[in-house]
Formats: C-alpha cells, structure tokens, sequence
C-alpha cells in the first residue's frame, strides 16, 4: 500500500494527502487519523445509546424484583431481562471495545486506519446485527433471555442476527491487527508497542477465541432453528459459555489495559515492570477460554476431573493474572506519583491523588470494586463444590454485576471523560456532575452487588419474577431479611441508574450539543477538562535518582510501593476469609455426591 | 543499569526483559501459592467433604427417564398432595425426580440421615433443581440423568424451587421433599404396595 515512513516522520502516510485526513494531537503531539477517530466515535456513541436502553431495562427489573413494588407484569419481566442482558453485555460493551480497538491502534501507535471502507462495513454489520436482536427480543420474538439454552426456542433471525454482530466484530479485530502490523511496518513507533495497546491486543487475541466459538454454537442453533440439525442441550451450554465467559474475558483485558491508560493520564502511573505485566496478559489469553468450565460445575454432562482441571488449574493461572494486574496497577500509580515528589509515608500518595478528576477516581473504584467484591466472590464460587450453594442463585449475578458493572462498565466511563476531549475535541458538559458521576455510579453497584450476594445466600434464585410464589402449588416462605435485601438491591441498582443516565447525559450533551474545546493552557483549571489534561503528571526532574533510590537497598524490603504491597495483603486477607467461610457454609448442607 | 522511565501509553525502548524488584516477585510467588490452594481444595474436599457435585451421569432419552419416574412413583407411593403422588422410598434405593415445564413430580418422603441415589433429568428444557431452604443447587439437563447420592441431614418440608428459566411459567415451578426422622417414619410401602 505505501512505501515504509522513516522512523522520525511524523507526519501523514504517503498516499494520503497531508490536511484531509490526519492531524496532530493539541495534548500529545501525537498524529491522529481522522478516519479512525470518526470510527472511534461512531463505535462510541452506538454503545451509548445501548447502554441507554439497558439502564431503562435494569429501572423496570429491580422495580419488578423488589416484590413491594413489582413493576412488571410476568412476561414483560422476562422479555426486558433478556433485553438488558443483551443490550448491556452485548451492545454496550463490545460496541465500546470496539472503538477502543480503532482508538489503541492508530491514535496510540501514531498510526493509520489501513482499511477504511472495512472497518466501516464491520460497523454497518454490526449495527444491523444489533438492531436486529433488539427488534426481535422488543417484539416478544425472543423470550429467551441472555443465555437463549437450547432448547428453548427464538426467531431464527434472532440466532442470525447475533451472528451477523459477531462476524462485525471478528472484522473489526481483523483490522487491528491489520493497523498493528502496518504500524510496525510504516515504523510509527519506537521500541516494542506500549502496554495499553498490549492490552488492547490481548483482548482482541481473545475476542477472536471467543466469537469463534460464537460461531461453532449460533450457527449450528440457527440451522437448529430452521428445523435443519439438532443440538444438544448439554453440548449448547458447553460452547455457548466459551462465548458467554469468554466474552468477559474481553471485557477484563480491556479493563485493565484502560488501567493503565488512565493511571498514565491521571497520576502519571510508570510501568513498574514490563516483563511481568506483560507475562500477566498472555496468561489471560493462554488459560481463559477454560474458565468458562466454572458455569457448568453442577451440570449433569461432565465428571468431576474434567471439572475441576478446567476451574482450578486453568482457571486459577487466569486468576493469578488478575493478582498480578491487582498489584502492578496500583504499585505504578504509587511510583507514578512518588517519582512525582508525593513521598511521605504509606499513604500520602494515595490522600493527595487528584480525587476530583473523573477519570482518576473511576479508575479507583474500577479497581477495588472489581478486585474485592467481583474478583473474591467470582474465584470463591466458581470452586467446584461451592458452586452446589450458588449456581443460579442471586449470588451469581451479585458477582459478575460487580466485574462487568462496577469493573469493566466503570472504566469505560471513566476513559470516556478523557476521550470527549482527546477524540471529540469537546469539554465535558455538566461539569460537577461529572466529578460526581463516578462516586454515585460505583456506590450504588456497591449497595446492588452486596445486597444481591446476601439475599442469594438465602437460596433467592436468579431470573425470578415472583419469589412469594403467589401461583405456585406449593408456598415457599422466604426469610423476612430477603424483602429487605431485595429493596436494597432495588435502592442500589436504582442509584447505580441514576449514575448511568448522568453519564449518558454528560455523553450526549458532550458530543453532539457541548462546547468546542479551544485552547487549553497548561496549568490552568478549565471547567470540563480533566486535569490529566490541564495538569499533566509530570515526574520530578531528578526522575532518574529517585527511581533508584526507590529500588535500592535503602527502600527495603518494601520497596518502590510499600503502600499498594499493604493493600494487596489486605485483599488477600479478605479473599481467604470469604474463601474458607464458604466451605465452612457448604459444609452443613446435606452430604451429597 | 538502564532504567526506561515510562508510562504504559508508551513504547519501552530498548530490552525490557529485565528482573522485577524483590517486593514485586515476592507477591507473584504469594499470588502463585495462593491459586495452588485454591485448587487444592478441590480434590482434597472430594477425599475428606461430603459435599460434591460428582454423581452417577449417563445420558438418557427424556421419554425412557419419564417411564422410569411413573414405575417408581408407583412402586412407592404412599399418598397425594393436591394430585401430586408422595412417594416414600426405602434408604438406599434409586429415586426419581422428573422436571418438566412447570412442575417437579413426585413428591419425594425420605428418612433423615438415610442415603438414597437421587435422579434428575428433564423432559423438556433446561431446569435447575434448589432445595430451600438447603440451597443445593444443580442444573436439571434434557438427556441427561444426573444421579446424586443425598443423604437429609434434618427432618423438614422442603421445597424444590426451579432456578434455571424455563418459560413463562417459570416462577410457578416448586416441588415438595419431605424428611422425616428415621425412628418416627412409617415403614417404607413394600413394592407394588400401596396404590
């Protein structure tokens, strides 16, 4: 396509004419491609607007849930149940995931979108996937819910359109790494590629596993449908969690290279070691895909070793990623901010942390949400035996609402109060709101996931529309603490909305109605500019020394981050309470085997 | 040593392959340990707990489990509830439990501290079998014959609710397991007893 641009050019590539499709970042002095900022922006807003449609879907459940209120009439429940599910996990996320494919690939590499009209088509796809799905499940077409087991039975444009979304999305993995080897190739950059982007390639590496299997179940489901094939139940649920589980896997990788992106911009967070982050994200990519083995722990079709290869010792090299990205995130914003002169004590670095930047505390509460509520919770009951008093119970939606929600969801809204005016070139409208946002969000999911966790110990079951049992044949006496911790679920799910309109309001009226960005003067405070942005974390001049002087003997053995090192022991300690408690807890059902 | 000071946005340069400080190995060996307990507690729980989902699986044709549920509901009923046979058992023999949309049948009366190889299977889509207030859970498969050996540990009325959704009447879904205590219990109806 062009001929290889010298490693100091920055500039556009040869066969674009220079001024219509690049220009240089007024922050970074980055070159961006304008192709690949309008895809970025488009896969933007499109995951906006379905994150909108399931925060509506999550008011009308909670208020149905909560059996005081009981919103929903019974099919109308279970409709909009698979509405969220869809238009959350589905739309919301991997819409956004797929902008910040276009984002890491070109923007972060000063690189340029090699395939256009490609990447537009995917978009296209995608777009009429979604709408498809969406029209179907509205239209009572669909009465499946998120899972859709076989064999209950969809429209098979529903099976049709899931697939026309994920082969959008296999696209859109195939130009990143199209952009990625270009990059190398036109020498954008410099030495290896940075870390975000690593991440940014881990999770498209595992979104190519995961809509494979995407592929080998909503195929075969589709001909199903149509009345061609058969497809065993038991077999559905073993591939279609490779897609389903997988998918998060997606999600956690994106997550935490946006954690690294963001301590960068916020604090200044240095990479602490390259080789063992680094290591962390291909054992994501080695062991994940087995992970989705923990859904089908009480399933009648596989034996217990199968069971428990696939949890523990796949899974759990997985799960010794997630420790490792537990301390190496935290540790690099310490450092970030230490090597930026905050040096006092244990703790100082954390106090004087820019608290009122929306990016820097989304990131925070990403990462403890995530870590002690959906990490401890998710390892404890994917445990073989400890999942016989959880599986389907409201446990299980307690965790993944606190990984994918309070984790993976938080982050993307954090990065977007960055992207608004490093992609949208806007400043953030609704200014305190937005410094607001983040606290009202994670603290609501705090109150929801809790909540959710404890009224599932009591056997509460998921994907219920009516535990008083009103027209059952037999009556079912709850605890009276249920009622109490259902309206809590609705209280904190209801908050945890609140917080997601907010940001879709800050989003919409950033975007399409806000204020161009103009001028930025450095180290000046602008109403709707992080101060990331207007306050770049810079090191101290004598950065060198200090690194040094941090790692040397004089350190000890605490070394460079002796603040997070007392964090992660606390998480650990934490994690094994709640670990052996539960076995403790399973030890008094009934013997079974 | 080289020291590259830089944030994850950018490019390492040079060789980065270089060792962690000894705070940093240090959690990574802990973490290491740590994902080594976790699964060690699984083979150790099925040697020494009495709580494992393992069981007695084969697949079966949803027709031919249905059959097998009707012969022994016959064998051992001993009553009804609202047209729902109770069934009462002897410890130790093969019982069946038959999900399908929207009930559970039969009834099952069992002896407290009594074992009894409890099968499930579905007749048409997937099911999840949740003893309440017990919480055991586990899913209910079409094709599938899930065969646990349970033994109560309490005499009670327990309900069986189902937590995997299964259509519009889902919710609607709830069986019955009575426990009685051993000594108090009625002996068991002989084979082809009772009617």
């Amino acid at each position: 396509m062009s001929a290889p641009v010298p490693a100091s050019a920055v500039g556009p590539a040869t066969d674009v004419p220079a001024g219509t499709r690049f220009s240089v970042c007024a922050f970074t002095g980055r070159r961006l491609d304008e192709t690949a900022l309008s895809l970025t922006r488009w896969n933007a807003v499109t995951s906006i607007v379905a994150l909108l449609i399931g925060a509506i879907a999550a008011v009308l459940i909670v208020l149905t849930r909560w059996q005081a209120v009981h919103l929903l009439p019974a099919v109308w429940f279970y409709r909009i149940l698979g509405v969220h599910g869809m238009s959350m996990l589905i739309f919301f996320i991997i819409f956004f995931e797929m902008a910040i494919l276009h984002f890491a690939s070109t923007a972060l590499l000063n690189a340029r979108n090699v395939a256009p009209k490609t990447s537009w088509l995917a978009y296209g796809l995608m777009l009429l996937g979604a709408v498809m799905v969406e029209y179907l499940m509205w239209a009572g077409k669909a009465d499946v819910l998120f899972t859709s087991y076989v064999p209950l039975r969809a429209h098979p444009l529903f099976y049709l359109g899931v697939i026309f979304f994920a082969v959008g999305a296999l696209i859109v993995t195939g130009v990143f790494f199209a952009n990625i080897t270009m990059a190398k190739r036109e020498r954008t950059y410099e030495g290896s590629m940075p870390l975000v982007v690593y991440g940014a390639m881990t999770a498209a590496i595992i979104a190519v596993i995961t809509l494979v299997h995407g592929a080998m179940i909503y195929i075969p489901t589709f001909l199903w449908s149509l009345g061609l094939m058969e497809v065993d139940p038991q077999v559905y649920r073993m591939i279609w969690w490779a897609l389903g589980h997988s998918s998060q896997q997606i999600n956690v990788a994106a997550m935490v290279a946006i954690w690294y992106m963001l301590g960068a911009l916020t604090v200044g967070a240095v990479v602490l070691n390259e080789k063992i982050s680094r290591s962390a994200f291909v054992l994501y990519i080695l062991f994940i895909s087995m992970a989705s083995a923990h859904h089908l722990l009480v399933d009648p079709g596989m034996g217990s070793a199968w069971k428990v290869v696939n949890t523990s010792y796949f899974m759990y090299m997985a799960v010794l990623a997630s420790l490792l990205h537990g301390f190496t995130v935290p540790a690099g914003m310490e450092l970030g901010m230490r090597l930026r002169g905050y040096t006092n004590g244990m703790f100082d670095w954390l106090r004087r942390a820019p608290w009122g930047d929306p990016g820097f505390s989304s990131l925070v509460l990403s990462v403890v949400v995530f870590g002690f509520i959906g990490g401890i919770t998710g390892v404890t009951i994917g445990t073989e035996q400890i999942n016989i008093i959880v599986h389907n119970t409201l446990r299980s939606p307690g965790h993944f609402h606190a990984t994918v929600v309070s984790g993976t969801a938080m982050a993307f809204m954090g990065v977007t109060y960055y992207l608004i005016p490093l992609v949208f070139r806007k400043k953030v409208a609704l200014w305190t709101l937005a410094k607001l946002q983040p606290y009202i969000f994670a603290g609501g999911m705090v109150i929801f996931t809790i909540s959710m966790t404890f009224a599932g110990t009591f056997g509460v079951p998921r994907r219920h529309w009516d535990i008083s049992f009103s027209q059952a044949p037999f009556d079912v006496q709850f605890n009276p603490a249920v009622d109490m911790f259902l309206a809590l679920v609705a209280l904190g799910g209801l908050l945890a909305a609140t917080g997601a309109f907010i940001f879709i309001a800050i989003a919409v009226k950033s975007v399409f109605f806000g204020e161009p960005l103009g001028e930025v003067t450095p180290l000046t405070h602008m109403r709707g500019v992080p101060q990331g942005l207007t306050h770049p974390p810079k090191h101290s001049a004598d950065v060198a020394e200090r690194w040094e002087k941090m790692h040397g003997p004089e350190a000890g053995f605490m070394g460079p981050a002796p603040g997070t090192l007392v964090l992660v022991f606390v998480f650990l300690a934490a994690f094994m309470l709640y670990f052996f408690v539960n076995w403790k807890v399973l030890s008094f059902v009934w013997r079974i085997g | 040593m080289h020291i590259d000071i830089h944030t994850g946005l950018d490019s390492p340069k040079g060789n980065w392959w270089l060792p962690a400080h000894r705070a940093e190995k240090t959690w990574v060996v802990i973490a290491f340990a740590w994902c080594m307990v976790l699964f060690a507690m699984m083979p150790l729980w099925h040697w020494k707990g009495g709580q494992n989902p393992s069981g007695i699986r084969r697949r079966v044709e949803p027709a031919a489990f249905y059959k097998r549920t009707l012969e022994f509901t016959n064998q051992y009923k001993v009553g009804d509830d609202r047209g729902m046979p109770i069934v009462a058992p002897p410890p130790g023999a093969d019982i069946y439990l038959t999900a399908m949309s929207f009930q559970w049948t039969p009834i099952l009366k069992l002896q407290k501290g009594k074992e009894y190889i409890l099968h499930l299977s579905s007749l048409d889509v997937n099911h999840g079998f949740s003893l309440y207030p017990i919480n055991i859970n586990f899913q209910v498969v079409p094709g599938y014959d899930y065969g646990l050996r349970v033994t109560p540990n309490a005499s009670g009325d327990f309900r069986i609710i189902c937590n995997e959704f299964c259509g519009i009447g889902h919710h609607t879904m709830v069986g019955r397991v009575i426990v009685e205590d051993s000594a108090t219990a009625p002996v068991a109806a002989a084979p082809g007893g009772v009617q």
